[in-house]
């Protein structure tokens, strides 16, 4: 059953050219080969979204693509967001000063989504509402979301939030 | 300058020290781990809920290209020390002690349960393999209902027993049925209750090695209770205790069923053990549905007997309880939630008949809240319904009701499960719902209610109240060490599934030593490194292991004050540790720092240890519980319901909360507020599903639904400190308490907003579909 594909992309702004198995999908191509283990699978469906990742820029589910469908595409991983040195982006900062993250498993695939919905709003002021819309597709069953969504409405919102 | 500048304290909302490697993806979950020469298994499952094994055939599966090897029972039982997993939680009511097995024998007892491991080079091929198996199963009747289960001609959910009530415990105190008989008014209800998993969004895991040079099993495991873990082990596979470890990677969650020890935490090792490689298993979705236990249906038949001025004389009922196909965690659940039940109101008489019906489904045992939500759910629609009955507000009769703080501490006649007797210990029950109400505008609603109506709309206001025993016993351990390069490690038994364990234990620690928690490493779940430990469950930890923390900071604390006053010639009442050194009361270049301490402590050849100590800067801490202390709270929430739809939306939810002091304000209302949405998810989401034939229906996110972001409301959370006398910290614990007044809250404000139709709700999840059922119903009757 091992179908041989060859696919070029560039991961976190590396040229990776591999082989791979034509029913692998793209988060486990990223975990098992590259060894990216940041993008987690929560429930291989579609629906939780902490293998969220960015293709060409736009959040796509890394279990529901194949990596064959990456092949000519440019992918950011949560490895790719920090500095080299370290340095957290200020999602991350955010984040962590929120207390937007507990167990940590599904914060990757937040952090991704996070990093479209600044790109997409294009310095616009956003509301609770339109934060609390975009992060529906990230499950997270530690915070409650309200650490998430405060982080959020810090660093994108049109109000501060009220509580801290 | 004084010593107490620059370090973290207790009380202070510090950041945490998980998250900047969490939040770089640099976490090392279970799937994460690869070690060389890793073989991946999968499990061939059962698919009906009752049967019994006609054929299984797993030659073409072995020749499978990849595969390693393909177990059944035949093929481990060898390796076993009895028949079943040794699992028995000690439970008084237990008639049937059904341990699970490690595979299948030969009759299989739910959807989802393990016949068979198919072990090769990848999960794929793995599951490749599966499909080869050749397994006949010849179907019997399943057991789907637990009060029909419990009838006496139901067919059995277990060959060879007798019948299905595999236990019955109950409460008995004051002269319940006198009381009832001669009470002013009875009313009387049926609650059909769910609940559903924990779904932590890493679901289990394993990862087991056999190092045949050392003759040593390491088990990398995605549980709570990695003690226990190896205690099963040891038991199960005859091992020598320093032949096994076990070891909790960085953990996705829990919130319950990882602290339940499942069979493929005994497979994987066994496993790995013949095959003498790694060998890693990681639950897919499906698999966490069907295979991890969770919460299901309680069906209470309840009555309570009142005044004409609302005051309770007594409560009596019948809980029946749908246990599943074993008992792999006790009979903990139904009893938790009949003991809370009586929450924070002084309730003179009380009788419950508990029965656990042994049912063909996925095993039951705790997830976040553990039964208490149901109690909780029970005893807030009686207060409602009585209070209707009698033309009081719901607010005022729980006014009439409440226990007291004068009246604390404030015993209640109820055996818990170390045989001890309930006792409240602090608490301002009073003081909790009136500042509830007032955050609430409660007073002020009926006005905006009457308005909104005028609009076509239908809004209303709930209000419930609870209390939560937490910091459950009977110890937990934490050992500091300063070691001579100066390094500070805290190892504890507690163990880290998100909650900030590891910063708890740092923040306390270095509170005590005068130094910046960051300095200090902690050590969580490792059974090398903690020789005794318990883990997660009961919102513990804090309580537990904080306790424990402080302790072993003081007691280390004290050691270094001794040896450094024989070093410096003073007296150890003269020196105070801070900022990693120890020095005179206000000298601080007279001293020494601690990695000196540390050096002098771990001994020279021939030279005596300063202040005659034992050697090593060291302390240990096995913090003993000292009883069950009692967080509580009171929760108002708003909400609009869409009659035609019935769709519920959440427009307000404020908690007031007491869980005494907080160790770390951050982290307590994260706590909170996940517990609260965990609350929401089962009341107006969450349903775990089955058929008539035990077939599970809900088993991905899209038929069971988890709330998501734009669902929930802001939580607004205020706080009321009442510290315990039962630990020095005076900590309770926070990390349940959220979920179990959520269900209360929301059903009655969904009765609240929907008045004009009369409607009530006795069952849990509350959906769309049911609502609409009982808006239909409620239109029958008034036309």
């Amino acid at each position: 059953m091992f179908d041989p594909r060859p696919i070029k992309l560039t991961v976190n702004g590396r040229a990776i050219e591999a082989v791979v198995d034509s029913r692998m999908n793209l988060a486990d191509f990223l975990r098992r080969d590259l060894k990216l283990t940041g993008t987690h699978l929560g429930c291989e469906h579609g629906v939780c979204g902490a293998c969220t990742i960015l293709v060409d820029g736009a959040s796509a589910r890394g279990c529901l693509m194949l990596a064959v469908q990456a092949d000519g595409h440019a992918i950011t991983t949560i490895e790719g967001v920090a500095s080299a040195d370290g340095t957290l982006h200020r999602v991350q900062e955010a984040l962590s000063r929120h207390h937007g993250l507990q167990c940590g498993y599904c914060t990757p695939g937040v952090v991704m989504t996070l990093l479209e919905l600044d790109q997409d709003r294009e310095g616009r002021a956003l509301s609770e509402d339109e934060i609390r819309e975009a992060l529906s597709g990230n499950l997270c069953r530690c915070t409650g979301y309200q650490g998430i969504v405060d982080a959020a409405m810090e660093l994108f919102g049109s109000q501060h939030s009220s509580q801290t | 300058m004084s010593g107490n500048l620059g370090h973290d304290r207790i009380g202070a909302a510090m950041p945490r020290l998980e998250d900047r490697v969490l939040l770089r993806g640099q976490g090392r979950f279970l799937d994460d781990l690869a070690p060389a020469g890793l073989l991946e298994a999968a499990f061939l499952r059962s698919p009906v809920a009752h049967g019994l094994i006609q054929r299984l055939d797993i030659t073409a599966a072995r020749g499978l290209p990849g595969v390693e090897a393909v177990y059944t029972y035949a093929d481990l039982r060898p390796l076993m020390s009895s028949d079943h997993m040794p699992l028995a939680l000690p439970a008084g009511g237990l008639r049937h002690v059904i341990d699970p097995d490690v595979l299948a024998v030969e009759e299989v007892c739910y959807v989802g349960e393990p016949i068979a491991l198919v072990v090769a080079s990848s999960r794929r091929i793995a599951e490749d393999a599966l499909a080869l198996i050749e397994l006949e199963i010849e179907p019997l009747p399943a057991v789907v209902d637990p009060v029909a289960g419990l009838e006496p001609h139901s067919p059995p959910a277990r060959l060879g027993l007798p019948d299905n009530l595999v236990a019955r415990t109950g409460i008995d105190y004051g002269d319940a049925d006198r009381a009832i008989a001669s009470a002013p008014h009875v009313i009387r209800d049926e609650f059909r209750l769910s609940k559903g998993g924990g779904h932590s969004l890493e679901a289990r895991g394993v990862l087991a090695s056999f190092d045949d040079i050392e003759q040593r099993l390491t088990v990398w495991d995605s549980t709570q209770m990695p003690h226990r873990a190896k205690s099963i082990l040891v038991d199960a596979l005859s091992l020598h205790e320093s032949q096994v470890r076990v070891v909790t990677p960085d953990v996705g969650g829990g919130f319950g069923p990882k602290a339940v020890f499942h069979p493929e935490e005994l497979a994987i090792p066994a496993a790995a053990l013949l095959l003498k490689r790694p060998v890693k298993w990681v639950e897919d979705r499906f698999e966490s549905f069907t295979a991890t236990s969770g919460e299901r249906d309680q069906i209470w038949t309840m009555e309570m007997g009142f005044t004409n001025e609302g005051k309770l004389l007594a409560i009596r009922g019948t809980l029946r309880y749908d246990h599943g196909a074993s008992t792999p965690y006790g009979i903990a659940l139904p009893y938790n939630a009949a003991t809370n039940l009586i929450g924070p109101y002084d309730l003179p008489a009380y009788k419950i008949d508990i029965q656990l019906c042994l049912t063909n489904m996925t095993p039951a045992a705790p997830t976040r809240g553990a039964g208490r939500p149901q109690g909780t759910f029970v005893m807030e629609r009686l207060l409602d319904r009585a209070a209707e009955k009698l033309g009081l507000s719901r607010e005022e009769i729980r006014r009439r009701n409440f226990i007291t703080p004068d009246q604390m501490p404030f015993p209640i006649p109820v055996r818990q499960r170390d045989g001890s007797t309930m006792e409240y210990d602090t608490g301002d029950y009073p003081r909790c719902q009136q500042e509830a109400l007032a955050a609430a505008g409660w007073q002020d609603f009926p006005a905006r209610q009457k308005q909104a109506r005028a609009e076509g709309r239908f809004i209303g206001l709930g209000l419930a109240n609870y209390v939560e025993a937490t910091g459950r016993g009977p110890f937990e351990s934490v050992s500091v060490r300063i070691s001579p390069s100066g390094q500070i490690i805290a190892a504890t038994g507690a163990t880290a599934q998100g909650q900030g364990v590891k910063s708890m234990v740092a923040q306390i620690v270095a509170d005590g030593l005068g130094i910046r928690a960051e300095q200090i490493e902690v050590v969580t779940g490792d059974t090398q490194l903690t020789p005794s430990g318990l883990g997660a469950y009961a919102s513990r930890q804090a309580v537990m292991a904080g306790n424990a923390a402080h302790h072993a900071a003081l007691a280390i604390v004290e050691k270094i004050k001794i040896a450094a006053a024989a070093m410096l010639e003073t007296q150890p009442d003269d020196l105070e540790v801070s900022q990693g050194r120890v020095h005179v009361k206000g000298v601080p270049d007279h001293g020494k720092t601690l990695a000196e301490m540390a050096r002098a402590l771990a001994g020279a050849p021939g030279f005596a240890l300063p202040g005659n100590l034992p050697p090593g800067l060291f302390a240990n801490s096995d913090y003993m519980a000292n009883g069950l202390t009692y967080t509580n709270g009171s929760h108002v929430c708003e909400v609009e319901v869409d009659p035609a739809t019935g769709t519920v939306r959440i427009l307000r939810y404020i908690v007031v909360h007491d869980c005494g002091r907080m160790i770390n304000p951050m982290m307590v209302e994260g706590q909170i507020v996940g517990g609260v949405v965990h609350g929401i998810g089962a009341t107006l989401f969450e349903w775990m599903r089955y058929d008539a034939q035990g077939q599970p229906l809900s088993v991905t996110y899209a038929d069971y639904l988890l709330p998501t972001s734009d669902v929930v409301p802001r939580i607004e959370m205020h706080h009321i400190e009442s510290p315990t006398p039962l630990n020095p910290l005076g900590v309770k614990g926070a990390a349940e308490s959220g979920t179990i007044g959520a269900p209360s809250v929301i059903v009655s404000a969904i009765e609240d907003a929907l008045k004009p139709f009369d409607i009530k709700i006795t069952e849990l999840p509350v959906t769309p579909t049911r609502l609409r059922s009982l808006l239909r119903k409620a239109k029958e009757v008034r036309s």
